[in-house]
């Protein structure tokens, strides 16, 4: 059976090369050559691949063993023979975060904080890409998004030690401003008090990418046709009903694909960021999976814990990736994959 | 397209500039906030924050933290880091685009299988700390290094989105003339990629030059923190000391020992380094991207979209 297919596809190969022989010979350019199939040239680009190959295999294959800890009592000292002789454990280290008093509320923060972001993030920086689409100076349009760009390339060490000094109760920016204004009598504890956790989380992160996020919808906005637009001033649409009738529907395919990658991600906290903004005194709203399991994992060494927590949500992460773009497909027929 | 100016489209112009300037404003003043305040006397500092301008302009934080023997050292390690793994990733990356890209490639399957495996799955924090650990690069100048050596397979789709754009009958005539696939890269392929090739290599360049995960989790000697884990230092050690103030000069030694440093001149508080320091970590990335800022389109979008 595997002989066969191996000799049909030899004899295919064969056909494919005469056909291409054959156009290169009437000089019609496809994406084939006559040339390349020979042994030296097969050599030359497996050498050309070779690096990435044995890094890729390295660093993200032979973790993936590594999470048969996660169904193992293991210990951290015996090390990387520790992985093949600690026992099995039933599932233990699963029932440990299922039963502990931590987990629905990490898993409330994480879910939460995701979805306001989305919330929040997509209708705004889309509404942001629909008016600077609507700024008519050109030079006045690339100015804005070069501005609006900068805080994406600033570190979220940089970009939350911002906020926390124009957060502080000791004459931050806010704060000032709210007891000038008498709309507060004594500064408000922004970073200790939970309540306003997932506050700071969202709208930082919402300054932080508004600019380079809607660099996406502006590119598709670009592909729409100027007929359209055209045709519909001559039947007096003005510019809203353009936004509403053209330039929406005209991206949604993009939109789309950031929905689903938006869903796919809802496991995902952005963890460079909430550990800025992380005190002892806030933890009950902003203890996520991925801080959850640098702390267990990395601080209280629970190795075989911590990484059953990073399995559980990988699998809930590829299950809702897959989710989204079946129910994409289904409603608007445009999807990922 | 706007031959016809009504009142209402004015009144809409008008409005639209005035949301982007105060959405420009809102970017622009937390960086401008820390500039200025970072200039400032820092004992002046106590009566309250500058807001536009310093009350009482010195140089001495920005003296201070330039002098420090262990933040040049960050300043180098990361620097050196961001450098190297810049040229060597981009590099690598686009050699295997260019391979991958190729019609002819056998075993194209395989590649792809192993590609996309590695972009959706992970073995997550405590599986990698102990392949790390295992191989040596825990606590090591070359764990900012190895592992960073290829840039994902996200890039390799943007690459090869790009390649396919050259035109067939470049390669078809190298290859007629005797060119093997080294001079085909370097000769054709390099050059003519130029776009996407300095859009990508400044998105790896500020991830690099931005992370402090890899410090956090992966390392251990002081001698190995990057610009921004010792900036991270100094802000969580700063928001503690917000709150329990003195306590967080005994238990922050780094912080400590700045101040005892810079006891002689008297204008440099943990306030006024935290935030020099902090705008140091962030001028090399934010004088690179306008330059590249052409490139982001036109090299990515194709790409990333197409792809």
């Amino acid at each position: 059976m595997r002989k066969k297919g191996k000799l049909s596809n030899k004899s295919a190969d064969i056909q494919n090369k005469a056909v291409i022989h054959e156009q290169t010979k009437t000089t019609n350019s496809r994406k084939s050559f006559k040339l390349g199939y020979d042994f030296h040239t097969q050599m030359e680009l497996k050498l050309m691949l070779l690096p990435s190959v044995i890094l890729i295999l390295v660093f993200s294959f032979i973790p993936l063993f590594g999470l048969i800890i996660a169904f193992k009592q293991y210990d951290p000292i015996t090390g990387i023979s520790g992985i093949f002789t600690s026992s099995w454990n039933n599932f233990r280290n699963f029932k440990i975060i299922f039963h502990s008093f931590d987990f629905v509320p990490m898993l409330i923060n994480t879910l939460g904080i995701n979805l306001l972001n989305n919330l929040v993030g997509v209708p705004v920086t889309l509404l942001f890409a629909l008016l600077l689409n609507e700024v008519l100076n050109s030079r006045f349009k690339s100015f804005i998004q070069t501005v609006t760009y900068m805080p994406h390339f600033l570190s979220w060490v940089i970009y939350g030690g911002l906020f926390i000094t124009l957060l502080s109760t000791d004459g931050g920016v806010v704060n000032t401003i709210l007891m000038n204004l008498h709309l507060i009598s004594k500064p408000i504890q922004f970073l200790i008090d939970p309540k306003y956790f997932w506050g700071i989380a969202v709208v930082t992160s919402l300054l932080k990418d508004l600019g380079w996020g809607a660099i996406l919808y502006l590119s598709s906005m670009a592909g729409i046709d100027m007929e359209l637009y055209e045709a519909a001033t001559i039947d007096g649409a003005g510019r809203f009903k353009k936004m509403l009738y053209i330039t929406i529907p005209g991206i949604k395919p993009t939109l789309m694909i950031l929905i689903i990658f938006a869903v796919s991600g809802m496991l995902n906290n952005n963890f460079t960021q909430i550990y800025i903004f992380q005190n002892s005194l806030n933890l009950p709203a902003s203890q996520v999976i991925d801080t959850y399991v640098y702390q267990i994992g990395l601080q209280q060494l629970q190795f075989g814990v911590a990484t059953a927590v990073g399995l559980t949500k990988s699998v809930f992460g590829v299950l809702l990736l897959v989710g989204a773009n079946y129910l994409s497909r289904k409603l608007t027929d445009s999807g990922l994959f | 397209m706007n031959e016809s100016k009504s009142l209402g489209d004015k009144v809409f112009n008008i409005t639209n500039v005035l949301i982007m300037l105060i959405l420009m404003f809102l970017t622009l003043y937390p960086f401008w906030f820390s500039i200025v305040n970072s200039l400032n006397d820092g004992t002046d500092l106590i009566r309250g924050y500058c807001f536009f301008w310093p009350r009482q302009f010195t140089l001495a934080s920005w003296r201070t933290v330039l002098a420090d023997p262990s933040i040049m050292n960050a300043a180098w390690i990361t620097a050196s880091r961001t450098l190297i793994v810049t040229v060597v990733s981009i590099f690598n990356t686009a050699m295997f685009s260019y391979a991958f890209s190729r019609p002819y490639l056998k075993h194209k399957k395989f590649y792809s299988v192993l590609g996309f495996v590695s972009m959706y799955f992970s073995g997550g924090l405590i599986p990698v700390f102990m392949l790390f650990k295992w191989l040596g690069l825990y606590d090591n100048y070359l764990v900012y290094i190895i592992p960073s050596l290829f840039a994902g397979f996200f890039n390799v789709i943007i690459f090869n989105a790009n390649f396919k754009a050259i035109p067939d009958s470049l390669f078809e005539s190298a290859k007629t003339d005797g060119a093997n696939e080294f001079t085909i890269f370097f000769r054709i392929v390099l050059p003519l990629s130029k776009p996407v090739l300095a859009a990508l290599s400044v998105f790896v360049a500020v991830g690099i030059w931005n992370d402090y995960g890899t410090t956090l989790f992966f390392t251990q000697s002081n001698f190995l923190d990057t610009l921004q884990y010792f900036t991270l230092k100094l802000v969580l050690s700063s928001q503690a000391a917000d709150h329990l103030k003195n306590v967080a000069l005994q238990t922050s030694p780094e912080l400590a020992s700045l101040l005892s440093k810079s006891a002689g001149s008297g204008p440099v508080t943990s306030r006024t380094i935290e935030l020099a320091s902090m705008v140091l970590a962030s001028l090399p990335m934010i004088i690179i991207y306008p330059f590249a800022q052409k490139f982001f389109v036109k090299g990515v979008m194709i790409g990333s979209i197409k792809g």
